[in-house]
């Protein structure tokens, strides 16, 4: 970095308005798809590691490992099989990622619900899928939405790294600040990335205020 | 299933080639590096996190502070900081790298902490202050004891986060381990990039059976029923 | 070693404006069991942590031995002062043993002495020493509880402070605990300051009871006996219930009641002695006077002994120097003949009574 180069030059940022939403743009999609994928996967998982308790050991043993392969290996790990600028390249590996959080919250919070909630649901004429649908479900929602906040930061934070198999969306911002040495598009990328995290966590707060108003109560009633 | 033995074995064939275990650029030099700058960047998160979420979690104070710094931390991209490092420092990258490094490992240490803490049972700090122990002792042969599960729990994932992140830092410059991906990517090495990740997967899955051994080790079994989860 | 404490004027109020505790003075006497009873909100709970610190009065005066205890240092202070809480607090990480060792240790007795001292008190409060390397979370509730109390009895403190220590099992294992914690007390003759909601606990287990009204106002501090006798106020009558009358009872010796020995008849009597006494109902006793059965006038046969006949259980006794009126009431309620058996110390009969009998006697209190 020269002497006389201000650390953020704002007429950067001005002029590149619009190539910095679309990479924003892209970087939501690189990071909520897997999300998406991860809770459809995750939710049928999740009923069935409570409905056969044999399942959940194995499952939640292979989510701690996944979690714990560094996100950079298993990109590449991927790479012969989906090509290397494509985006299930990316997509895939965090979809894992995903689960490993998700899977387990979504467990704890059908298990969240009381055996007295249960047997009265089940003792008014319940079946099995209405009481899963009606009863069970609805409960585990608080839960299985504070798993995909977490999830949903994650993934965000995570994208850039795909960059370095050329495929990251805001994390050109970074190779690119690096190699011209430019720390303007470096912060402009962190921050873009820390808005995009703190937007997608605070709608889907509102989500789950929308979706459990009998939570709302609760609060305003304690 | 052609394509994962061929991953197999190109990646093999890299691992067991007699020159990748010797020299600056080998496997037991990068290992070993890789080794010294997660030790270092774990060790001063640690000093900064344990502390802070001990304090916060046995005082009660600033619980609500912990929750948003951890979620900051989260969102925080990982290659975005270390290249920001590497850019805004002169010279060698390595000390400047390692500090995002560590900051990253700050949140998974300083939450899992003050939660442990935080959820001592009341009755339990009650009954310790009750004989005769003294707030030091309370904090030490009461809630710590007690809440270790939980600060294993964000020890290990900060060990596993730091060694995952050593490795996107070779991007900026670090030595280690992530040096065989992003040199091999540089030149199309694509038996080189996956030995390399191959063995990245391995030292993180070593670690994580350190901590189950170290769980196993310093954990009363009086509390080994709680936390399942971990 | 016991320790009188001495409550002077001790007003506590939080920053919010509630008020826990309002000016109460008492005295818990010397070796002695005193229960502090009331509703929740009521202040027992804060009034009973005031003696070792846990909470700070605003203002006026906790005093042991007339010492206050403001000066010494909280922690040197709790640990010359057993403390019971509900749910027992153990320590999670710690074996039964250790968890016992908590205050030998802390008082800096080596392991081993803290060790031996353990397991003695263990078989103390009734636990086999085997469960000693054991961890709470393998043990019943009962058996928590009763480490509970061995803790606070590890390093022979002559203040025990309990905070509802029975009330988190079932009322069998609540009785058993109890019955036990009388037992230990009539040897360690400690100065217990006892809390708990549960009146019937209060009037078992203390030699004088202090209720607590809501807003922390002490109302009454009497024995057992006269609380139901003569209850202060209208919060004091309503607090110990409808049935205290019958409570009373169990404060009234059985020795007061008069005692008929005409319907007790050797197994050897005959029919015809049986009939003579012109009474419905006969009691047989054996060699040694011990109760065979009743025989009922209507049902005799022509000739022969009562030791011939099929007789009806005698059912429950009454031991006559020891148990309570109401203990003859229970008998009285259950017996087939309405008549109560009352006997001796070797189980020997000395007479029955009857409905008649109580009912003057209960008049006559």
């Amino acid at each position: 970095m020269s002497g006389g180069e201000p650390l953020i030059r704002w007429d950067w940022i001005g002029s590149h308005a619009g190539y910095l939403a679309g990479l924003a743009g892209r970087h939501l999609y690189l990071s909520l798809i897997p999300v998406v994928f991860g809770l459809i996967v995750s939710v049928p998982l999740g009923i069935a590691c409570t409905r056969w308790r044999w399942v959940y050991p194995p499952v939640l043993t292979s989510a701690n490992v996944l979690y714990s392969i560094p996100s950079l290996a298993l990109f590449l790990l991927f790479i012969p099989y989906t090509g290397l600028f494509s985006d299930l390249t990316l997509i895939i590996p965090l979809t894992l990622y995903t689960l490993s959080v998700l899977v387990p919250n979504v467990v704890d919070g059908l298990r969240q619900v009381s055996a007295p909630v249960s047997q009265a649901a089940t003792a008014m004429g319940f079946g099995r899928l209405r009481q899963l649908l009606q009863v069970e479900l609805p409960i585990a929602v608080p839960v299985v939405i504070a798993g995909v906040r977490i999830a949903t930061v994650s993934s965000i934070s995570l994208v850039s790294v795909g960059q370095l198999i050329g495929n990251g969306g805001l994390g050109v911002l970074f190779t690119d600040g690096q190699q011209r040495i430019f720390p303007t598009e470096v912060i402009v990328g962190i921050a873009l990335t820390v808005v995009l995290a703190f937007a997608a966590d605070a709608v889907l707060v509102t989500v789950q205020r929308l979706l459990t108003p009998w939570a709302r109560t609760g609060r305003a009633a304690a | 299933m052609n394509a994962l033995f061929n991953q197999i074995q190109s990646a093999w064939q890299w691992l067991s080639a007699a020159a990748h275990w010797q020299g600056p650029d080998g496997i037991p030099t990068r290992l070993l590096e890789h080794l010294e700058y997660s030790a270092f960047a774990l060790f001063f998160a640690i000093l900064v996190a344990l502390p802070l979420g001990l304090f916060v979690g046995h005082s009660g104070r600033g619980g609500f502070i912990v929750a948003s710094l951890a979620n900051s931390l989260r969102a925080l991209p990982t290659l975005g900081l270390v290249v920001l490092a590497a850019v805004l420092s002169t010279g060698d990258p390595t000390v400047p790298v390692l500090i995002p490094v560590a900051l990253l490992a700050v949140a998974p240490i300083l939450v899992n902490t003050y939660e442990g803490i935080r959820q001592v049972d009341p009755d339990l700090r009650d009954a310790a202050a009750g004989m005769g122990m003294n707030p030091w002792q309370v904090l030490l042969r009461a809630e710590i004891p007690v809440a270790l599960p939980l600060i294993l729990l964000g020890l290990r994932t900060a060990a596993i986060q730091v060694v995952a992140t050593a490795t996107v830092a070779a991007y900026a410059g670090l030595g280690g381990l992530g040096r065989y991906a992003i040199d091999g990517l540089a030149v199309s090495d694509y038996p080189q990039v996956v030995g390399g990740a191959v063995i990245v997967v391995l030292l993180a899955v070593v670690v994580q059976l350190l901590f189950v051994a170290l769980r196993r080790l310093v954990l009363s079994p009086g509390l080994r029923n709680s936390h399942d989860r971990s | 070693m016991s320790r009188l404490i001495t409550f002077d004027g001790v007003t506590k109020r939080y920053p919010d404006g509630t008020v826990a505790l309002d000016d109460v003075s008492l005295e818990c006497a010397t070796g002695e069991i005193t229960v502090f009873v009331g509703t929740s909100g009521g202040g027992k709970t804060t009034a009973l942590r005031t003696i070792n610190r846990m909470v700070e009065p605003t203002s006026g005066r906790v005093l042991i031995d007339g010492r206050s205890v403001l000066g010494s240092k909280p922690a040197e202070l709790r640990r010359g002062v057993g403390y019971v809480i509900q749910q027992a607090g153990l320590f999670p990480h710690r074996t039964i043993v250790d968890n016992i060792a908590t205050v030998p240790r802390l008082l800096g007795w080596d392991k081993k002495k803290a060790r031996a001292r353990s397991y003695e008190l263990m078989e103390r409060v009734g636990l086999d020493p085997a469960m000693g390397t054991r961890y709470p979370y393998q043990l019943s509730g009962g058996q928590q509880q009763r480490v509970g109390v061995a803790r606070a009895l590890a390093a022979d403190p002559p203040i025990m402070l309990m905070d509802e220590p029975f009330s988190a099992v079932d009322p069998v294992v609540r009785a058993e605990l109890q019955g036990e914690f009388l037992r230990l007390q009539s040897e360690l003759h400690k100065t217990i300051v006892f809390v708990t909601h549960d009146i019937d606990e209060a009037i078992k287990l203390g030699d004088r009871i202090a209720v607590f009204q809501t807003g922390g106002r002490l109302v009454q501090v009497d024995t057992p006996e006269k609380l139901l006798a003569h209850p202060a106020d209208e919060f004091v009558s309503g607090f110990v219930g409808r049935d205290r009358g019958i409570r009373r009872l169990s404060f009234v010796p059985a020795a007061e009641l008069p005692l008929r020995s005409d319907v007790v008849l050797p197994e050897t009597a005959s029919v015809a002695d049986a009939r003579a006494t012109g009474e419905p109902w006969v009691l047989a006793v054996d060699g040694t006077r011990r109760p065979l059965g009743w025989a009922r006038a209507e049902d005799l046969p022509d000739s022969g002994a009562l030791a011939g006949l099929r007789l009806t259980d005698p059912g429950r006794t009454f031991q006559v120097g020891a148990d309570s009126v109401r203990t003859v009431l229970d008998a009285v309620i259950l017996s087939p003949s309405g008549l109560a058996i009352g006997v001796d110390s070797g189980g020997g009969v000395v007479g029955v009574t009857g409905h008649r009998e109580l009912a003057d006697t209960i008049t006559a209190t």
